[in-house]
């Protein structure tokens, strides 16, 4: 029992209920969630650091004992996902600081963004298949509101087909869960591990695996993507990022969890779907981003291929890939929240999304378009930076695995990045400069703070992979060795 | 238009009273049987939502002046708090206890700390479905 494992998800939700009192005090509310995120990385790194030396943490609420009551669990996979959680809403927080407006700000907007990081590191945490549920919906009932607040047009348009696809796989999420628990019994993850290791898994079960599939794949965008472009483009710079660093993340722990901890007995099937489905998401997102001139749908395409590249891992499932795919995803989150953010603040001093628009902007804001250059760098996968580690670690794994089709799209796949990035850079950033040093619009600290903690993060993830990689490989161990969990949860203590 | 109302204020009146009385039932009847702090809430929201059908918005509002998106919010801090309350005697989050008590009138009484979670419930029920019924109300 360790009751710290639950304060990643209630202090934001206590936080997010305080500011209802206090909806017009706005200083109070900004260090209020600052202080909870940056207090929350404190407690995930804490628990990481406990979790190499006593193994898997857990609590169970009410101290009703699994598979009866339900916990949270708090393995390695777990705790660098809320880790890096934390990090990315702390610094979205700051950015928001300066450019969300006070109107939004008088309308919960930080209540609902510590609701949204409650939603996801319960998602990361919880032990219990229906609580992954109750957590996904806290997550997307706050997202629902954010991507509306402010209640412009377009958001409004785009926030239907938003609501109505996540209602509907909602939906389906439940049918899925209701048919495992009518074949298993039970909701305890540990437990439906256990048993379908027991009975071995039937094609009834695989049949329900691919409900699963489909339900996270709607949530992560795996090859189902149509509703993520339009709209991850029109919410507000600091909301899109927090999206596009985040929800696709928690489908794709979902995905991880599920295909690792229950379905894992019967690769042929449910691992060539994920094989297809990635590999058509890779195609899919390296076209989408080289097809758009505006910066916005660019980015949001780049966010479609990491999913399919992080999927790659998962699809080959080595030891290598695994750990590939963790540290991708590490990397994926910090460096998504960046290109977000840059793009947002590039909109924001020129007042256009058109990239032919743009012009010679490194003349007008030198650091912007360096940190523009990292980033791609760093998404290309360039050595010192923090893609580099992740491409080869996946890379080999798909070797060994010989499909070398997924790994050749992969990789063509990260040139298609490079692509794409470069040719926002060259666009915008060299050229002619079309703003005159008059008509500049000032750089806010607000802005730029955010982005340049967010690149040095991502360099320092690239540089310091050998202090990171002992809890990456103790993540992927767990995730390969199902009993490790099982006996974590099921252990009475 | 004016419609004539007056057979149903007057009803209402009455029967606002046996409502509440039910919520107040149920809500401590969950204990042990059906109920509990949602079904009471629900039950307690029908009756606001009653008063607000058959007087006008205005009048309710005067007659009970509070803000329903506060009460939701404090109804959910002070479910969030006694899970936290669990913490300071070094049990697992949310944990709940409860003991025997001689009270005067009452006799042997069952007190529970999770009467004080469901309470909270309550509050967020009637809270969240006034705040819907009112939003609803303001936008036609």
């Amino acid at each position: 029992m360790n009751n710290l494992v639950v304060l990643p998800m209630v202090i934001p939700v206590l936080a997010g209920i305080l500011f209802v009192f206090f909806r017009y005090q706005i200083t109070l509310q900004r260090w209020i969630s600052f202080i909870v995120m940056v207090g929350n990385i404190g407690i995930a790194a804490y628990l990481l650091y406990l979790n190499q030396i006593e193994g898997i943490q857990r609590i169970d609420f009410s101290g009703w004992k699994p598979p009866f009551g339900i916990s949270f669990v708090a393995d390695s996979f777990s705790l660098i996902l809320v880790l890096i959680t934390s990090l990315v809403a702390a610094i979205c927080l700051v950015y928001a600081f300066s450019s969300i407006g006070e109107e939004r700000e008088k309308m919960y907007f930080y209540s609902f963004v510590n609701f949204l990081v409650a939603g996801v590191n319960g998602s990361f945490l919880t032990g219990d298949l229906f609580n992954l549920y109750v957590c996904f919906e806290i997550m997307l009932l706050a997202s629902y509101v954010l991507i509306a607040l402010g209640g412009e047009k377009a958001q409004l348009r785009e926030s239907i087909k938003y609501v109505l696809i996540n209602v509907l796989s909602s939906w389906f999420f439940l049918v899925a869960i209701a048919y495992l628990y009518g074949s298993v019994g039970t909701l305890s993850m540990a437990h439906i591990s256990e048993r379908i290791a027991e009975v071995g898994q039937t094609p009834l079960l695989t049949v329900i695996s691919i409900v699963f599939l489909t339900v996270f794949a709607l949530k992560a965008g795996l090859l189902l993507y149509f509703w993520l472009p339009g709209s991850y483009s029109i919410a507000p710079t600091a909301v899109a990022a927090l999206f596009g660093a985040l929800l696709t993340k928690v489908g794709i722990y979902a995905m991880f969890r599920v295909f690792t901890l229950f379905f894992y007995h019967d690769h042929s099937i449910t691992h060539t779907f994920i094989t297809v489905l990635a590999a058509l998401t890779l195609i899919g997102g390296s076209i989408g981003a080289v097809a758009y001139k505006d910066i916005r749908l660019i980015v949001t395409y780049n966010v479609v291929i990491a999913v399919g590249f992080i999927l790659v891992g998962l699809a080959v499932a080595t030891p290598e890939a695994l750990e590939g795919s963790i540290y991708y995803l590490m990397h994926d989150m910090i460096v998504k929240a960046l290109l977000f953010l840059i793009a947002g603040t590039m909109i924001a001093v020129t007042g256009t999304t058109r990239i032919d628009e743009m012009s010679g902007l490194i003349r007008n804001y030198p650091l912007l378009g360096w940190m523009f250059f990292i980033v791609m760098l760093s998404l290309a996968g360039i050595p010192p930076l923090s893609g580099f580690i992740g491409k080869v670690l996946v890379g080999q794994g798909a070797i060994e695995a010989e499909s070398y089709i997924l790994l050749a799209l992969a990789f063509i796949s990260s040139i298609f990045v490079l692509y794409s990035l470069l040719r926002v850079f060259l666009q915008c950033f060299w050229g002619e400069t079309i703003i005159s040093s008059e008509d500049e619009v000032p750089m806010k600290k607000g802005w730029i703070i955010p982005c340049a903690i967010l690149t040095i993060a991502t360099i320092v993830l690239g540089l310091g992979a050998e202090i990171i990689f002992p809890y990456v490989s103790d993540a992927a161990n767990t995730l390969l060795n199902p009993s490790d969990y099982i006996d974590a949860v099921l252990t009475q203590d | 238009m004016k419609t004539n109302n007056v057979i149903l204020r007057a009803v209402v009146k009455l029967v606002v009273y046996i409502i509440l009385t039910l919520a107040v039932y149920l809500f401590l009847a969950g204990h042990h049987s059906p109920g509990g702090g949602f079904i009471g809430g629900l039950v307690l929201a029908a009756a606001l939502v009653l008063l607000f059908v058959s007087f006008d918005i205005e009048t309710v509002r005067s007659a009970i002046p509070f803000d329903f998106k506060k009460v939701a919010a404090l109804g959910a801090f002070t479910s969030v708090m006694t899970g936290f309350g669990s913490l300071l005697f070094g049990q697992p989050f949310l944990s709940q206890t409860f003991a025997y008590f001689d009270l005067p009138f009452f006799g042997k009484t069952e007190l529970t700390t999770v009467t004080i979670f469901e309470a909270g419930v309550a509050l967020v029920v009637v809270g969240v479905v006034v705040t819907i019924i009112l939003s609803i109300v303001e936008d036609v």
